[in-house]
């Protein structure tokens, strides 16, 4: 009896121990410190080259492009105010000057217009006179044709009834009576004209 | 052996056994993964330091980290903190790969082991130490002592800050390496229900799977930047000298 129950304790003992060391075997790998050492070693090596050539080599560069790209920014956004400061005084300098061409061109306008206008009255006046004298030429000509015209009228009138006088009676008849009796005539005429 | 979901933690030796005086130092696959986050930063970056003014693609994601992490080491830890960029810029980098080529299937993650991490937090605690006494001499001893704080409670508060200080490393590390670990061992054991519950009712499981990678990325960007930002801000204790 004794010796069963010893025996099942043994046998229960073994099964447990080896259920623990295969428990064991299969528990935590992190706490097997077999490659603790090992892995120590490398993370110095591994992170110990990764840092020295981060810092030595490429963050440098990295810091510098962008320390560069940073300062041409500025500097482009620099010269981009100058330039659009520039364009804003020509633009006004531009605008100025068109308002000065506009300016000029009204008074250059005016001025010319006017000497037109001046010209032209000048022009007009001379023409007037002119037309004026013409008139008054005129005028005193229509006026000598007039007085001529009625002398020779009665110069005519006489020499024809002269003529008429000859052809009926044959002889010559006295000029100044043959005149007086033709004004008389002409002036009752005239007196017959002016009363009707 | 590979439904075990703690299997892909395992750490095994690829290559020779190397050994300098009697110390392991083999190449593992840790060591692997390791060596191409490393290279794959240098030659993502390398290609990023074109002189081009308008930047191509990778130019910009370099530019942009550039900027990124820049812009976080002085919100939290001021201008005197530059002279650090470059170590605070790797190790984000560093932490950041080796979490991100952790999620591709069948690979291997760096920051899931405690030493791993336990390290790099070590060498921060003890460097942002050493800053701290050379920057500031015995009077960095006064980060132990807040001001404003009554004389009754200043044992107590001492004592409190002593050991907030000393577990910085271990919050540090721990933090990263449970995070990675137990989002790998969670996605594997939905992969395995996957693969147990068969055509039928895989689906829902596979559903949480895809779900938990993209959590899982998320979880591997922002651990890098926890990392990066407690480095930080533990380096603002030792530069600037608050309380």
């Amino acid at each position: 009896m004794l010796k069963k129950i010893i025996f099942q304790f043994l046998a229960l003992s073994l099964i447990f121990t080896y259920s623990a060391q295969s428990a064991e075997s299969g528990g935590m790998p992190q706490l097997n410190p077999e490659f603790w050492i090992s892995q120590i070693f490398w993370l110095v090596l591994t992170f110990g080259l990764l840092f020295i050539i981060l810092s030595k080599f490429i963050l440098p560069k990295i810091s510098n492009n962008l320390e560069t790209r940073k300062s041409q920014i500025l500097e482009n956004i620099e010269t981009a105010d100058k330039q659009r400061e520039d364009t804003e005084k020509k633009v006004k300098e531009f605008d100025k000057i068109i308002n000065d061409t506009k300016v000029e061109a009204k008074n250059f306008f005016n001025t010319e217009r006017q000497k037109v206008l001046d010209d032209i009255n000048n022009k007009r006046l001379s023409l007037e006179k002119d037309i004026e004298k013409e008139i008054i030429k005129a005028e005193e000509e229509i006026d000598q044709l007039k007085k001529t015209s009625q002398e020779k009228v009665t110069k005519i009138a006489i020499e024809t009834s002269s003529d008429l006088v000859k052809q009926l009676i044959g002889e010559d008849i006295n000029k100044s009576s043959l005149s007086a009796i033709v004004e008389d005539l002409s002036k009752k005429e005239m007196e017959k004209h002016n009363g009707i | 052996m590979a439904a075990n979901p703690m299997y892909q933690f395992n750490v095994y030796r690829i290559g020779p056994e190397i050994k300098i005086n009697n110390i392991d130092i083999s190449f593992t696959n840790a060591s692997l993964f390791m060596v191409i986050s490393s290279l794959a930063i240098l030659i993502i970056f390398n290609l990023g330091t074109k002189r081009s003014i308008i930047p191509n693609k990778i130019q910009l994601l370099a530019e942009l980290s550039y900027s990124f992490i820049s812009k976080m080491i002085s919100d939290t830890a001021g201008s005197k903190a530059k002279p650090y960029f470059s170590f605070i810029f790797s190790l984000f980098m560093f932490v950041l790969f080796c979490n991100m080529f952790g999620m591709i299937p069948y690979s291997f993650t760096v920051t899931s082991h405690i030493i791993v991490t336990f390290v790099l937090a070590a060498f921060i605690f003890i460097g942002v130490t050493i800053i701290g006494f050379i920057k500031h001499g015995l009077g960095y001893l006064k980060l132990f002592v807040p001001s404003g704080v009554p004389m009754v409670l200043l044992p107590l508060i001492v004592v409190i800050e002593i050991i907030s200080y000393l577990s910085r490393p271990i919050s540090l590390s721990v933090r990263l390496f449970a995070n990675m670990m137990a989002g790998h061992t969670m996605m594997k054991v939905f992969g395995g229900f996957v693969v147990s519950l068969g055509i039928v009712g895989g689906w829902l499981p596979l559903g949480f799977s895809v779900a938990l990678t993209g959590l899982e990325i998320l979880v591997a960007f922002l651990q890098a930047y926890v990392f990066a930002i407690l480095t930080c801000i533990y380096l603002n204790d030792a530069l600037n000298l608050h309380h």
